[in-house]
């Protein structure tokens, strides 16, 4: 039976196809945009009202083993934030870390439709997929961890450049994600195996596989790049968090030359100063640098003042945040794939390092000149909550709000920085890019970002109100896949989003390699590690390009 | 044996938290058995070779034989007007089933629990308070060369534990398997894992929290009392000299049992264990992992956190999950009577929980899911016999390092599988309590759309 | 008059530590099933360090009252090799028998004692019987 609907007398801010708050109809029939529906398809009032596209967090932490032991360490993080269940929708609780009914409904009421969960172990990967597919309402991918991969690290140390390019595609299919993760790459072997030290050179060789993290990055840009996968491999820098490492984060960016590379949370990477002593901003050379550089694409990483909780494939800095705030840690050696490392955190207003940290993201969305390729993002949950992207959102297009708010932190940090010279107000229009369309496109998602025909019926519609703050943290009304889910501020359906994954082409016999090496160094069967089509349920195969 | 022969490889042993996958099945499709299971140890061979097709009917109502479908209403008619229902068990089961028995609970507003609340629920509790240090088994495999078991006896409860993940195998860096590792064991009597240990310490009962105190304070280079010797059993010699060893180790690992959870102190002796092992970070990389009972014990904390925040002992009264041990973990609910029905998945706890939950246990109406029949079958109002999982279900498990593994089924079953159950009674009783909701007139949406506390 | 010998022995009990814990006879009987003769047996057997049951006028396979506060269970005892379980110290498979032993307080943990139990030992009189047929005093 065919479904439709017509949104009528909604402004649209359409960036995608040049829509910037025209009063547009928009159609829908079975879960997608159409050009016209009949007469008598029923219809939704929009008058008064702002149509957009649904939300795209292009990195969070939201599902899977390390994002379990995160929740699982916190219960007092949850207790004073309870999800009530209703009739038709599954209880939980909150905090930082939401438990995964939780984690689906509330992206739904700030009118996101998709997440992408951002840093994976291929041997999780069934666990994320599981997660996954109990987390409501938004279509969802995650990035599968490889930077850290010991057998890919011997291809590269080999040169075996071509087995290197299978082994990554077959990982790609074999574990049913969206792109390739670079955490910290060649961090992991001295973490684990050389007493818990680090990696802080882009250049510096391991002494066990002779490789440098800018070769690691060199392949990945290249392999993927080969591959035409939709989305770029997605890099967590070297040396994030220490003062100085802006240089890294520009060479990393260098390394990718011409070629696409999204580098995340970019605000962590953005300092300057000298290593042991206080940060600097160099948001404005980071800036810069992506301006001028159309391949690159990052998310800021914003932080926002309160709780927050880091968990990172990033070991080292985990331990060195608990070093600081000597709270309760967790750390998680994978077998041959990546480490983790989990710290509850919080930034305070008062503290100079924080509120550079937070001077800082805001500086790099405000000195943006490519609003598709800088995207909105707190690294949830360690920069701090997807719920207050609302916030960050009235910081951005409310200079007075912005004001206020800087008058509040550290004034030390203020001087330090250039914050407070900057006037821009993102519009509405720009809003869409940062949280809809830029991610989209930075993705590959042909058919998320936009409300053109073909595209898929993912829809916010927000009352317009003066306190934007107010007006992103309720929708009136949020469409996913032409369903109306939020109606006046009400559920009125579950629904269970899609998986979105890529499957590039490969040679089968690379994965008698892998299997030479899993039967040597792995603690399961060879047979039993890549995942079955059975944890697919509702999904969609984004092709190579 | 028939002509009827298959071989399942790499099928799941789920007996124990050890969850090997390496099993090689040999399934007699007529006589619907596992005739040989190669790699298996000796009670990995007993559940395979035990568990046939289970006996007795798919459901009964008070001993009597129904049809499924009676059962189910009958079952969800219970759950459904009960006021305290609790949920029990789920260790020996599917991910896929500890699902449906989570949204039961959940949509009945009772309390589930699993069996972690009598096995490793205080190193849980211990997890919230301190972290932990820990890794997959891999990595113990590949990288340590000291490996330390406290209050456990793996020979007899994980017995590949020692062959297959920690102390034999040779690894990346560990090239003659044993001899490049020092094996430590700690416990208050000499069992046959005694002779695997490099080292043995003979604790005295009740003084392991005292005995880590003194690891810890030595760790960090305080002085210790030789009188520590008169009240753990091990000497100021023997300590420092252990102390030394996994300061200068390379990759330590720290694997500890029931003889920390059970026992004086509970949670403040895993607690003390595993800042312990968070301490000597500072020196070298150092882990530990509790050692899980259940084939899917782990599973089931797993499930449980991700759908409610919290890993057992959680209550939905109010609506949301709220978690308190000591007030919603099992034992307590049963002991002071304050459960009015109980759904008992995969689990006997009539036979091991104390007295006072037992006798009570026999007071309310009880529905328990299971493959054989056991004391808690036998007391309750609905029984559902069903199929066994990893042998004639596939799922999902997660190992006791929180790997996840995919089962093999080795034969089908005419019996149910316990997903089928609960989901067809999480249906009915989610019809129940509609239904109930829309008499009463209460509301049953609410405002979720507005500002959240960031 | 000295009492003699066998007058005695009626009186010898002891309070001792008892650990509940795994075995690998427990592990494989529990397959074959939780009410079935094999797993009673392994579930009703108390090992005991041979000194203490020289002590309390013990042989194998006698029959031993282990008691508390909580309850009793009748169980068969069997002595281990001198060095292996130190003086005072109880080992038995878990399961019916020993959970007669355990109270229900948990200290708000949700975990109740279930070793390390301090119980009296004493040789029992008549047959130990299954744990089935056990039952405590009042009931």
């Amino acid at each position: 039976m065919t479904s439709r609907l017509r949104i009528v007398n909604g402004k649209v801010h359409d960036p995608a196809n040049g829509i910037d708050g025209a009063v547009r109809d928009i159609c829908i029939e079975d879960g997608r945009i159409v050009e016209s529906v009949p007469e008598d398809t029923p219809h939704i009032d929009a008058a008064g009202m702002v149509v957009m596209p649904g939300g795209i967090d292009i990195h969070c932490h939201i599902a899977g083993p390390k994002v379990n032991l995160a929740r699982k360490l916190q219960p007092e993080d949850h207790r004073r934030d309870p999800h009530p269940g209703t009739a038709f929708t599954r209880s939980g609780t909150g905090g930082t870390v939401p438990s995964t009914f939780a984690t689906g409904y509330r992206y739904a009421t700030l009118g996101y439709t998709t997440a992408m969960e951002a840093a994976v172990t291929p041997i999780g990967a069934r666990h994320t997929l599981e997660e996954l597919h109990d987390t409501p309402v938004i279509d969802k991918g995650f990035y599968v961890l490889l930077g850290n991969n010991i057998f890919l690290h011997r291809l590269l140390k080999e040169g075996q450049y071509e087995e290197f390019r299978q082994a990554v595609a077959w990982w790609l299919n074999s574990t049913k994600a969206y792109t390739t993760k670079l955490v910290n790459p060649g961090g992991d072997e001295p973490w684990k195996g050389r007493r818990n030290t680090n990696v802080s050179d882009i250049d510096e060789k391991s002494d066990v596989f002779d490789i440098s993290p800018r070769q690691i990055i060199e392949a990945f840009v290249r392999t993927v790049a080969e591959l035409r996968l939709p989305h770029p491999p997605h890099i967590h820098c070297n040396n994030l968090g220490h003062s100085g490492n802006y240089r890294t984060t520009l060479e990393t960016m260098r390394t990718a030359g011409d070629q696409r590379l999204h580098i995340a949370h970019i605000q962590f990477h953005s300092y300057g100063g000298v290593p042991g002593k206080n940060p600097e901003s160099r948001a404005a050379e980071i800036a810069e640098y992506i301006n001028s550089h159309p391949n690159i694409t990052c998310d800021v990483g914003q932080v926002m003042f309160g709780k927050s909780t880091i968990m990172t494939a990033d070991a080292p800095l985990a331990y060195m945040l608990r070093g600081i705030s000597k709270n309760k840690w967790v750390n998680a050696d994978t077998e041959c794939e990546s480490g983790c490392g989990i710290v509850p955190f919080s930034y305070q207003e008062h503290v100079f390092v924080h509120a550079l940290q937070w001077a800082i993201g805001l500086e790099l969305f405000l000195l943006s000149e490519d609003p598709w390729r800088i995207i909105l993002s707190t690294d949830h949950p360690n920069g701090g909550s997807f719920m207050s992207y609302p916030k960050l959102i009235r910081l951005l297009m409310d200079r007075e709000f912005r004001r206020e708010e800087t008058g509040k932190v550290n004034r030390k940090a203020m001087h330090k920085c250039r914050l407070m010279d900057l006037d821009r107000e993102y519009t509405l229009n720009e809003i869409a890019i940062i949280t809809r369309a830029g991610p989209a496109r930075a993705l590959g998602l042909a058919h998320k970002g936009h409300l053109g025909p073909g595209a898929d019926a993912d829809i916010t519609i927000y009352e317009e109100q003066e306190d934007r703050e107010l007006m992103f943290s309720a929708p009136r009304y949020l469409i996913k896949s032409g369903k109306t889910i939020i109606r006046d501020h009400e559920f009125t359906h579950d629904h269970t989003g899609r998986l979105l994954h890529v499957a590039p082409a490969y040679d089968e016999d690379i994965a008698g390699t892998v299997r030479t090496f899993f039967e040597d160094y792995y603690s399961i069967e060879f047979e039993n590690y890549a995942v079955n089509d059975h944890y697919l349920h509702d999904h969609e195969i984004v092709p190579t390009s | 044996m028939s002509e009827n022969i298959q071989i399942v490889k790499n099928a799941t042993c789920t007996f124990c938290g050890c969850v090997c996958d390496d099993m090689e099945l040999t399934v007699d499709l007529d006589q619907k058995k596992i005739t040989k299971a190669k790699n298996a140890c000796v009670l990995g061979r007993a559940w395979f070779a035990e568990h046939g097709v289970s006996e007795g009917p798919a459901a009964a109502i008070d001993g009597r034989e129904v049809p499924i479908e009676e059962a189910v209403e009958e079952a969800a008619r219970v759950l459904a007007r009960a006021r305290f229902p609790i949920t029990y068990g789920l260790s020996d089961t599917t991910c896929e089933a500890q699902r449906q028995a989570v949204a039961i609970s959940d949509i009945i507003q009772g309390n589930v629990d699993t069996t972690t609340s009598v096995c490793h629920g205080p190193s849980g509790i211990a997890f919230q308070g301190v972290g932990e240090s820990t890794m997959t088994l891999g990595e113990v495999k590949n990288r340590a060369d000291f490996v330390m078991y406290w209050g456990g006896n793996p020979a007899e409860s994980h017995p590949r534990h020692f062959t297959r993940y920690a102390v034999t195998p040779k690894g990346m860096y560990i090239p003659n398997g044993k001899k490049d590792r020092t094996v430590v064991l700690v416990d208050v009597r000499k069992t046959p894992s005694t002779p695997v240990a490099d080292i043995f310490l003979l604790v005295k009962p009740g003084r392991d929290f005292e005995l880590l105190w003194a690891l810890r304070a030595l760790v960090k280079g305080r002085r210790i009392n030789p009188g520590i010797e008169a009240i753990t059993g091990v000497s100021l010699e023997t300590l420092t000299d252990l102390v030394e060893r996994m300061k200068n180790c390379r990759y330590g690992v720290l694997f500890f049992g029931m003889g920390l959870t059970m026992t004086r102190g509970r949670h403040f002796n895993s607690g003390a264990l595993l800042a312990l092992a968070t301490d000597l970070n500072e020196y070298t990389h150092f882990v530990a992992k509790p050692v899980r009972g259940h084939g899917n014990v782990t599973g089931a904390d797993n499930v449980v956190s991700w759908q409610t925040g919290y890993p057992f002992g959680v209550n939905f009264s109010r609506g949301y999950p709220r978690f308190n041990p000591g007030e919603f973990t099992t034992v307590d609910t049963l002991s002071r009577g304050e459960a009015d029905a109980a759904l008992i998945v995969a689990s006997d706890p009539a036979s091991n929980f104390p007295r006072a939950a037992t006798e009570h246990l026999r007071r309310i109406p009880v529905i328990t899911l299971d493959t054989k029949q056991t004391e808690t079958t036998n007391l309750s109002h609905v029984v559902f016999t069903t199929a066994t999982y990893g042998i004639n279900t596939a799922g999902t498990v997660y190992r006791m390092d929180d790997v996840p593994i995919t089962l093999r089924k080795a034969f089908d079953s005419p019996y149910p599988t316990d997903e089928e159950i609960l989901t067809a009674i999480r249906k009915r009783v989610h019809e129940l309590v509609l239904a109930r909701r829309v008499a009463t007139g209460a509301r049953g949406e609410a405002k979720v759309a507005q500002r959240q506390p960031v | 008059m000295t009492p003699s010998n066998s007058d005695l022995e009626h009186f010898v009990a002891e309070t001792m530590i008892l650990i509940p814990g795994r075995s690998s006879k427990q592990g494989t009987s529990l397959n074959k099933g939780k009410l079935k003769e094999e797993y009673l047996e392994v579930t009703s057997t108390v090992e005991m360090n041979p000194d203490d049951m020289a002590r309390l006028n013990l042989q194998d396979g006698d029959p031993v009252r282990l008691s508390n506060a909580t309850g009793e269970a009748i169980v068969r005892c069997k002595g281990r090799k001198p060095g292996e379980l130190p003086a005072g110290v109880l080992f038995i498979a878990y399961g019916p028998p020993s959970s007669r032993l355990m109270a229900s307080d948990t200290a708000g943990s949700g975990m109740p004692l279930s070793k390390q139990m301090e119980v009296r030992v004493e040789k029992a009189d008549g047959s130990p019987a299954g744990n089935a047929e056990t039952r405590l005093p009042n009931e």
